[in-house]
């Protein structure tokens, strides 16, 4: 075939898909979708390319799910047991585990310039008692968006201060935030404060890099924080220190928010002087730098700065961009967040940040698992999430395309612990509304 | 009023007058002595000298004789007459006294006042001065002035006998005080009030808003001289402003201008050149970067010689954190006078900055290739031309002030010293002649002797006891010219002999009392000079190398020179060619930097040959909205359309390059929007390695950028005072703008049509760059592209376009366009949007990825754009995400980031496509152009390959290789010290 052969090909699949899933749409109103109701009958995707996201690709692949829980899972030729199953068969459309979105303020934040719509950070520097899951709005527009690419779960995550607060894991559907929580309270997030800042001359118009006087006083009060944590026995309740505890017991994990080498070494080094087992790095765009510490200390990245420029003029063109292939060839545990690129708006591009991982060095479902299962890993939920494997919540979708790259990524269709979702969001209801003003004005 | 300005005029014309018209006695007769009469002639007649001659030459054995201050003769065989003291200087060396023309000596600073409020401060002072506080031309250094007998001391012990005293503040500074550094007083070291008029680029304390931003600041010095120029020519002057008055009256003064770096350098002296100027510039010490373009202004420099510290790179984190440019400048820096003489530039060196490193700084430059003679005479005699003052300063010749420095030998062996410096005839001791006894010594002592070490250090002696075993015991000791006092313990027990004498001819003598006690005689007898540093005496016509390139740009991934035009046949690509032909399997054959054929199975002799097979070719991407390659943004004014960005392109900028490795071969470099009526555009393309002017695409239309909502009306700041506030504002922002410049375009009209003989009697209107440039919209001679929102303000501006009988030529963001396509259609505007963002802002709450396929749909010429310099570098997936969005074909997809923009930049009769005559601009992709998957590895712009992937591994050796060989470079030196 060639390219133009191709291209139409691909549309008319496309445009089929696309009319059924409009058809269903319809029943859509002009606020967020409708939560969707739980699975009542086994469902089996049939005729599918199936990404697993462990690194292994079916072709023509069975995936079957019952109760919101994965049943059964291989090729057309494992016989596997499709009676009482609603079978669709996708004809060779791609099935991927549900993409995972660490540390996004979604659901607190819906205008970043509209103070109004801000609950992703609290006053002051010590916050570990705040929680984001009860600050998440289920009925956010901006979820809708990230579900239409692939998005699934998100980890949900205050922002601000030395500690900004505990996250949650959110299944990117649900009436409320108690219905929508997958794993509450899943980490404390430990923003390391900034070795240096940066300052605009209003003389010259130029910037001004100083270093950061704050810094030591900053490092001095998070020691004094956590040994106070370590050392609470809950006489003269603090609730800051006790919200701190599931740290000392392994249920929760320690986030750590650095960027630079020397602010990774010194919050890595911060860690390990508690006896904290779970310990993430979140940023990490120079933790190449320092690889050998965070191999000998088993400790995970949660690389954010992909789509991001060269940190110096004398930098590769795509370091950045290659990034996620060093740190994994370096042995490291990576994962990808969409933090760095700025708004979260912008974050349901996650797919893409892997695509360009792909595209500077990783094969293409290895930097898939950087979003499914390695993300599900750091975040302590890949025994719900993060492949596709019996037992598992049925949290996947369907795309014509390869998800990975913009040109082909089309989300037909997807479930959350096997519930049906609406990907019909406010965005899609402008959008037809104006098509269909225009197309009339046409005929 | 009126006196007023002749009161300037007058003491401008003096100070010009003044170098000719010298005379002795210029003690200021006024003033009263508290004691009797002591007027001295201060006659002397130095011999058997050295002496530096303004030609370059030494005379030696030669004779000075000064008398009242000034020189009287200068040559050999002078017969010393009754009425002079004569000095046997013993083949010393004179030089003429050095001249610092950029000091602020003498001239107290401004405190910049702490704005606490986020609040634009939107007007100048309330006083009868410039509308803009940074104009402050009235200012007179010679009026602030008052000696400081500190920093006197040490512009002294630099050799230093006169400076140019300024007040370094604000965009025009006033004029600075040419200043001798004797112990006169204020009225008699002022030799000549109104040396020189000064200005620069930096607003200094200024709290006004205005300027924000460098072009903020080019386009106040070009309203400044209309405005003076207008103001002054009126009989009575409209209202009054002694900033205007002065800027006038001081324009036949020399005009310095500082600027910052080179760039600065040639866009300042192009202004200079708009209004008949030529500045002296005061530069910083990077001109060697791009001497040939200086040395293309035919501008004299002020240069610096405040060579940079070694950047520190013994962290090897930190050092990631050094620029390649902060490695490579530390190495150059120290070259750039060299490099400038080498250019044919004229300079004077300045030790600004410098400070007490100058005369070492500048020995380093004679190492590194300046001549000495051109050492010397860039701070003596070339200063001084420069202000016009060479009889009075700078030279020895009769009638110049007696300002000479005596050094012990030629200025540029490493172990002279400067003795002596002689200001106005009278002396001033900067280093003893001790200091040449540095050495190794005898110390006899009764039956007893010691080896003694003496070294000087900064001019403090120092001494050791030499011992076996090179152990050493502590000597202390002080040393004036005629005294000597020094002790040490003898034995370990730590008791001290005390010694102390007199200079003799080759040590000293005298005596002193033992560690008991007991009176004893002592003498110090030298035995060796001190080891001396070796000192090459062939520095003059040892040219060293310079120690690396200077790459085109001076920046990480600039090369050494830039890459030529090639014809070339790019076969069997995929080609995008964005015109009927389609995409199709195909060869193309450019030629002289066209596109010379598209077809199939082409053959060319003399072309460069690429495979293309499995690859895909395409135009070179055009972002029509990006901020990179700037070295500002945003002015603050509501109505900037004065300001160019022309002016504040920065060609070192490496996102230009990586740019191009992403396929972008051209931009619109747009203002901000933090007004409605922001900045000129320029548009450029990625001519990387080639300066500033070069990268603007010869003959673009002009644009202009306007804004519309949030931004404008500052809804981030709740403090802001600035009209407009609402969107209601913005409106009238721009009906009054347009209305104003009709109502100018109508004065000047009027002022045309008067008869040669009626203008001369009536004033012309003040010219105002503001409205010239909206009438150049109102003549379509300059198209809008604004960055607009909500549906609502897109509507109100293309009503007011209607209304004023232009068109809006392009919305750039519009990301609710796709609810008034249909007008925006009809209006002949075309669409310049993001792909995916919205959210952001409250005005992006219904920002949807559709909206590029609902304008297309509606008819609207639809572009993508980045605003971002990530993001520009992925803008061929930023417009497949139309396909995903939409459904928009994939070669629609594509023409949204290649001829759509060129259309919208009026460019698409040469860029865009892949047709017959248009520019090779071109992108050669390793997959799909629409694919994540794809990456640029060749990018040409009129067949030059500005980028190539594989020659870009190659340089990331390059690069890793230079730094490794500074950064040990820098280690070494450390070391050594």
């Amino acid at each position: 075939m060639n390219l133009l052969q191709k291209m139409k090909a691909t549309r008319i699949i496309f445009l089929s898909l696309a009319c059924y899933l409009i058809a269903s749409f319809s029943m859509s109103s002009a606020i967020v979708p409708l939560p969707a109701a739980d699975q009542t009958d086994p469902i089996a995707i049939t005729g599918a390319v199936i990404h697993v996201g462990d690194g292994e690709v079916i072709a023509d692949g069975v995936i079957t799910f019952t109760d919101g829980i994965i049943t059964a899972i291989g090729s057309a030729n494992d016989n596997i047991d499709l009676r009482n199953h609603l079978v669709i068969d996708i004809q060779g459309q791609h099935v991927y585990p549900g993409f995972v979105l660490p540390n996004t303020t979604l659901g607190l934040n819906e205008v970043s310039a509209s103070r109004a719509t801000q609950d992703n950070e609290e006053y002051g520097d010590i916050n570990a008692s705040v929680r984001a899951a009860i600050a998440y709005n289920t009925d956010s527009e901006i979820i809708s968006t990230h579900r239409f690419n692939g998005i699934l779960t998100a980890q949900v995550t205050p922002q601000g201060g030395l500690v900004a607060g505990s996250s949650t894991l959110m299944k990117l559907d649900g009436w409320n935030w108690e219905d929508a929580a997958l794993r509450t309270d899943d980490g404390m997030h430990l923003n390391w404060p900034p070795m240096q800042v940066r300052r605009r001359n209003p003389q010259t118009f130029e910037f001004e890099t100083q270093e950061n006087e704050e810094y030591a006083g900053a490092v001095q009060i998070l020691h004094s924080l956590f040994q106070s944590a370590q050392a609470y026995t809950g006489e003269r309740l603090n609730l800051n220190l006790q919200a701190m505890q599931p740290l000392f017991d392994g249920s929760a994990k320690l986030y750590l928010h650095a960027n630079e080498a020397k602010a990774i070494i010194s919050a890595v080094r911060f860690a390990r002087s508690y006896p904290i087992a779970g310990v993430v790095v979140v940023g990490g765009r120079e933790a190449l730098m320092v690889k050998d510490l965070l191999l000998a200390e088993d400790i995970p990245v949660l690389y954010e700065a992909v789509h991001n420029l060269p940190g110096m003029a004398w930098r590769d063109i795509d370091e950045p961009y290659k990034m996620p292939f060093l740190l994994t060839q370096a042995g490291l545990k990576i994962g990808l967040s969409g933090g760095a690129t700025g708004m979260i708006q912008r974050q349901r591009n996650l797919p893409f940040l892997a695509g360009t991982a792909a595209a500077y060095g990783l094969d293409q479902e290895t930097a898939l698992m950087l979003i499914t299962k390695n993300n599900a890993e750091i975040l302590g939920v890949d025994n719900r999430i993060g492949t596709l494997e019996v037992g598992k919540d049925a949290t996947l979708f369907v795309s014509t395309g390869d998800a990975l790259d913009m040109r082909t990524s089309q989300i037909l269709g997807a479930y959350i612990q096997g519930r049906d979702i609406d990907l019909f969001g406010t965005q899609q209801q402008l959008y037809e509304r104006f098509r269909d003003k225009y197309s009339n004005q046409v005929e | 009023m009126k006196k007023r300005v002749h009161l300037i005029v007058r003491t401008a014309v003096a100070a010009l007058l003044l170098p000719a018209g010298i005379s002795g006695g210029f003690a200021q007769d006024n003033f009263t002595p508290n004691g009797i009469a002591d007027v001295r002639q201060n006659a002397f007649a130095f011999t058997h000298a050295n002496i530096y001659q303004p030609d370059g030459s030494y005379l030696s054995n030669a004779t000075l004789l000064i008398r009242e201050g000034r020189i009287v003769e200068v040559g050999s065989g002078i017969d010393v007459s009754a009425g002079y003291f004569e000095v046997d200087l013993g083949n010393r060396y004179i030089y003429p006294g050095f001249v610092d023309i950029y000091t602020q000596y003498g001239i107290p600073t401004l405190e910049r006042e702490v704005r606490t409020s986020g609040a634009e401060n939107l007007f100048s002072a309330d006083q009868a001065l410039n509308v803009n506080d940074a104009i402050r031309s009235n200012f007179r250094a010679s009026t602030a002035f008052s000696p400081e007998a500190e920093a006197r001391e040490k512009f002294r012990k630099l050799g230093f006998s006169a400076v140019l005293g300024l007040r370094a503040d604000g965009i025009a500074r006033g004029t600075s005080a040419l200043i001798t550094l004797g112990d006169e007083r204020a009225n008699e070291s002022i030799i000549v009030p109104d040396a020189a008029a000064h200005y620069s680029l930096a607003k200094g304390t200024s709290t006004q808003s205005m300027p924000s931003s460098l072009m903020g600041s080019f386009a106040l010095l070009r309203q400044t001289y209309l405005d003076a120029s207008w103001f002054t020519a009126q009989e009575p002057r409209p209202f009054t402003d002694d900033t205007l008055e002065a800027w006038t009256a001081y324009q036949s003064l020399p005009q310095i201008m500082e600027v910052s770096n080179w760039q600065q350098a040639l866009k300042a002296d192009k202004i200079g050149d708009e209004f008949d100027a030529q500045y002296i510039l005061k530069v910083s010490g990077d001109s060697y970067k791009r001497a040939d373009l200086i040395a293309d202004t035919g501008a004299s420099l002020i240069v610096p010689i405040d060579f940079p510290d070694a950047p520190k790179v013994d962290d090897v984190i930190e050092a990631d954190d050094v620029s390649l440019v902060d490695l490579k400048h530390w190495e150059l820096a120290p070259f750039n006078p060299r490099v400038l003489i080498e250019n044919e530039i004229s300079f004077a060196i300045t030790s600004s900055d410098a400070d007490e490193d100058f005369l070492s700084n500048l020995r380093k430059a004679v190492t590194n290739g300046l001549s000495s003679q051109s050492a010397i005479d860039s701070i003596t005699r070339i200063p001084a031309e420069l202000l016009g003052v060479e009889s009075l300063v700078g030279q020895l010749i009769p009638d110049a002030y007696a300002n000479f420095v005596i050094a012990s030998g030629d200025l540029f062996e490493a172990d002279s010293l400067l003795l002596e410096n002689w200001i106005r005839g009278k002396k001033h001791v900067i280093a003893s002649d001790f200091e040449n006894r540095d050495g190794n010594y005898q110390l006899v002592l009764d039956d007893r002797s010691y080896d003694i070490e003496l070294v000087f250090e900064s001019g403090l002696p120092s001494a050791k006891i030499l011992l076996a075993d090179d152990e050493t015991r502590a000597v202390t000791i002080e040393l004036t010219n005629d005294l000597i006092s020094f002790s040490f313990a003898e034995d370990d027990s730590g008791n001290r002999s005390r010694l102390n004498g007199w200079p003799v001819d080759e040590g000293w003598t005298g005596n002193g009392r033992s560690a008991s006690g007991e009176m004893m005689a002592w003498q110090l007898n030298r035995v060796a000079a001190a080891v001396e540093n070796p000192v090459d005496a062939d520095v003059e016509t040892d040219v060293p190398d310079l120690p690396s390139s200077i790459s085109l740009p001076f920046v990480a991934h600039g090369r050494e020179s830039v890459p030529q035009q090639q014809d070339l046949l790019i076969k069997g690509a995929t080609v995008w060619t964005n015109d009927d032909i389609g995409t199709l399997l195909a060869d193309v054959l450019v030629r002289d930097g066209k596109i010379a054929e598209v077809g199939q199975d082409l053959s060319a002799s003399n072309v460069v040959e690429i495979d293309g097979s499995g690859k895909h070719l395409t135009p070179g991407i055009i972002d029509e909205h990006s901020h990179i390659a700037l070295f500002n943004i945003n002015e603050i004014v509501t109505n900037s359309s004065m300001v160019r960005m022309k002016d504040v392109v920065d060609s070192e900028s490496i996102n230009i390059y990586r740019n191009l490795a992403g396929g972008v071969t051209a931009a619109q470099l747009l203002h901000g929007s933090s007004n409605p009526i922001g900045g000129q555009s320029a548009i450029i393309k990625m001519r990387w390695g080639l300066p500033p002017e070069q990268l603007l695409i010869e003959g673009a239309d002009e644009f202009i950028k306007f804004a519309l909502g949030e931004n404008v009306k500052r809804s981030r700041n709740d403090e802001s005072v600035r009209y407009p506030q609402t969107r209601m504002g913005v409106e009238q922002v721009f009906v009054n703008a347009f209305s104003q410049a009709r109502e100018y375009d109508r004065r000047w009209d009027e002022y045309n049509s008067l008869s040669r003989s009626q203008q001369r009697s009536t004033t012309a209107p003040r010219r105002d760059l503001v409205h010239e440039t909206m009438l150049e919209i109102l003549n379509s001679e300059r198209y809008v592209t604004s960055h607009s929102y909500v549906q609502s303000e897109i509507n109100m501006l293309i009503n007011v376009a209607d209304s004023f009988d232009f068109n809006i030529n392009t919305f750039t963001h519009i990301l609710e366009g796709y609810k008034v396509a249909d007008k925006m259609a009809q209006h002949g505007a075309g669409g310049s949007t993001f792909s995916d963002w919205w959210g952001y802002k409250w005005e992006a709450s219904q920002a949807i990825p559709y909206n590029a396929a609902i304008m297309q749909q509606a008819g609207v010429v639809v572009a993508i754009n980045s605003d971002d310099a990530e993001m520009s570098r992925r803008l061929n997936q930023e417009a497949a995400k139309s396909v995903k969005y939409g459904g928009m074909s994939e070669v629609d997809a594509l023409k949204q980031v290649t001829i759509n923009p060129a259309i919208l930049l009026h460019l698409d009769d040469r860029m865009g496509s892949i047709t017959l005559g248009k520019d090779a601009d071109l992108v050669l992709w390793s997959d799909h152009p629409l694919s994540i998957y794809a990456v640029a590895e060749t990018t040409w712009i009129e067949g030059t390959p500005y980028y190539d992937r594989q020659q870009d591994m190659l340089m990331r050796e390059q690069i890793a290789i230079e730094r490794a060989r500074i950064i040990a470079a820098i280690g070494n030196e450390g070391n050594e010290d």
